[in-house]
């Protein structure tokens, strides 16, 4: 293995080239433009065999890739917010016509006001689009998590499109050391995709067909029970991927959890930081934990329950809103998941870091004394905390 | 949508709604939508095709000296009644 300094855009398109991608159809939107740039670069240079589509719009972009991916190929694309956003109803086509593309999404805010840098509000906006989702917390992981997506997103029982999300800029465009493997090691570990079915002449298919009320359920159907197959594939992936690369991969990942009385869950790059600051306080004698959640979706119910039932106060932090919603999406599925659980946490929701803003160490040490507040108390102060917003 | 046959679920259903037999769509009848149904009276039909050329759907059905309709597409819009040059369709109300 080597160390090698590369944004986490730079990251994924490594990643995608040593994925063996047959088709990559892309429109570049600041903050993943170096993924598609750096990637076209490869295809220039004829480092890789992939048909490159420049098309006209993200719209277009998915169109191409559903199309490509409905013929057996590995497709690859990447967006952003207002891109993403453009996709949206090609999102739903991807995974209804169970298409196993894999696409980076360099998350950040939506429009208006006009803002460029990173918030989870894209994404968020898509999340009932049937597609798997999963963040990255560092350049690292979103490089492994590109690699597994492919392995996750073609197996036979899952056939659904995956979402790898790095915070916009902060991963986007940070410089960190990679630890890469070598592309024999990645053919070794992602084979050529069987496709379950193939455009052939001597077999004709059709894809796309119209569906009305006597059938469209079903077929919704199957793509809950292909999201029900995702968290055993996954598992089952990990686990092979740790044999490569030593990595310890799965749904999520806790932190001082074994004894934490007061925890914070959320996703990204926040992560990093929160961990940082739990160490320091545990080093205080402060029984504190962070869940950092890798999948999104499908969202992991039980080992949710399992990581968190027990602690005493909970600050769920969402990097966007769900205007008029009880919660932010996250904490509705945190509670949602929690609700059965017998002495489940007191919990609240921390609205945090939009648009971009930054989130400090002393504003999570904040959040966390106010959780052992609420672990002491039983009482919680604030439903929903907007962090570090003026009033 | 006609059809009275067991329809399958979603356990043996093809993934993604993929359609595995070519030319299926010949059992999906779509006719059954029609208020009106075109009639045609052979003795004034001229055989001139303006129905023939004028079907949004290909309903209308050529034979050598007279058109006939096939009812299993025909949406009964009534073009051909309307185009008719010499008044030999009808719109007849379907009555169930």
């Amino acid at each position: 293995m080597t160390v090698v300094g590369m944004t986490g855009d730079e990251a994924v398109a490594f990643a995608v080239k040593q994925c063996k991608v047959d088709v990559v159809a892309a429109y570049p939107i600041t903050p993943q433009t170096i993924m598609v740039e750096r990637f076209s670069k490869y295809v220039a240079d004829g480092e890789v065999q992939t048909e490159y589509v420049c098309v006209e719009s993200e719209h277009s972009a998915m169109s191409a890739c559903v199309g490509a991916s409905l013929t057996g190929a590995r497709v690859f694309t990447a967006t952003s917010s207002q891109g993403l956003a453009l996709m949206h109803e090609m999102l739903y086509v991807a995974s209804g016509l169970r298409c196993p593309i894999v696409m980076g999404v360099a998350n950040r805010a939506l429009s208006a006001p006009i803002n460029i840098h990173g918030d989870h509000s894209d994404m968020m906006g898509s999340r009932d689009s049937g597609w798997v989702q999963i963040y990255a917390e560092n350049g690292q992981e979103a490089y492994d998590w590109t690699v597994m997506a492919f392995k996750i997103a073609e197996d036979k029982s899952v056939q659904l499109p995956v979402s790898v999300n790095l915070d916009g800029f902060i991963i986007s465009h940070c410089v960190e050391g990679v630890d890469v493997l070598e592309d024999e090691a990645v053919s070794q570990f992602l084979k050529t995709r069987k496709p379950l079915f193939t455009l052939d002449s001597e077999k004709p298919v059709t894809f796309g067909a119209l569906c009305f009320t006597d059938y469209y359920f079903e077929f919704k159907r199957q793509q809950v029970e292909a999201m029900r197959s995702v968290g055993g594939v996954l598992d089952k992936v990990c686990r092979e991927y740790k044999g490569v690369t030593g990595r310890n991969y799965n749904v999520l990942e806790a932190f001082g959890m074994e004894d934490a009385e007061a925890a914070i869950i959320c996703l990204g790059s926040t992560a990093g930081t929160a961990r940082e600051v739990a160490r320091e306080l545990r080093a205080q004698g402060k029984k504190v934990g962070v869940v950092k959640l890798w999948l999104y979706r499908p969202f992991p119910v039980d080992e949710v329950s399992a990581v968190l039932g027990r602690v005493k106060a909970l600050a769920v932090f969402d990097r966007a809103i769900s205007f008029g919603a009880p919660y932010g999406a996250l904490c509705s599925d945190v509670v949602s998941a929690l609700h059965t659980v017998e002495g489940r946490p007191r919990i609240f929701n921390v609205v945090y870091g939009l648009g971009g803003r930054d989130i400090q160490p002393s504003d999570i040490e904040f959040v966390f004394n106010e959780a052992l507040e609420t672990a002491r108390t039983g009482v919680v102060k604030e439903e929903t905390v907007f962090l570090g917003v003026r009033e | 949508m006609t059809s009275e046959e067991k329809k399958p679920g979603w356990k043996s259903l093809p993934i993604g709604a993929a359609v595995l037999e070519p030319g299926s769509s010949l059992r999906y009848k779509t006719g059954d939508w029609r208020a009106f149904r075109p009639v045609v009276d052979k003795e004034k039909c001229i055989n001139c095709l303006f129905c023939w050329i004028y079907c949004p759907d290909a309903a209308v059905v050529r034979k050598e000296k007279w058109v006939e309709i096939n009812y299993d597409y025909c949406k009964g819009c009534g073009i051909c009644a309307k185009e008719c040059p010499k008044e030999a369709i009808k719109m007849v109300e379907e009555q169930k």
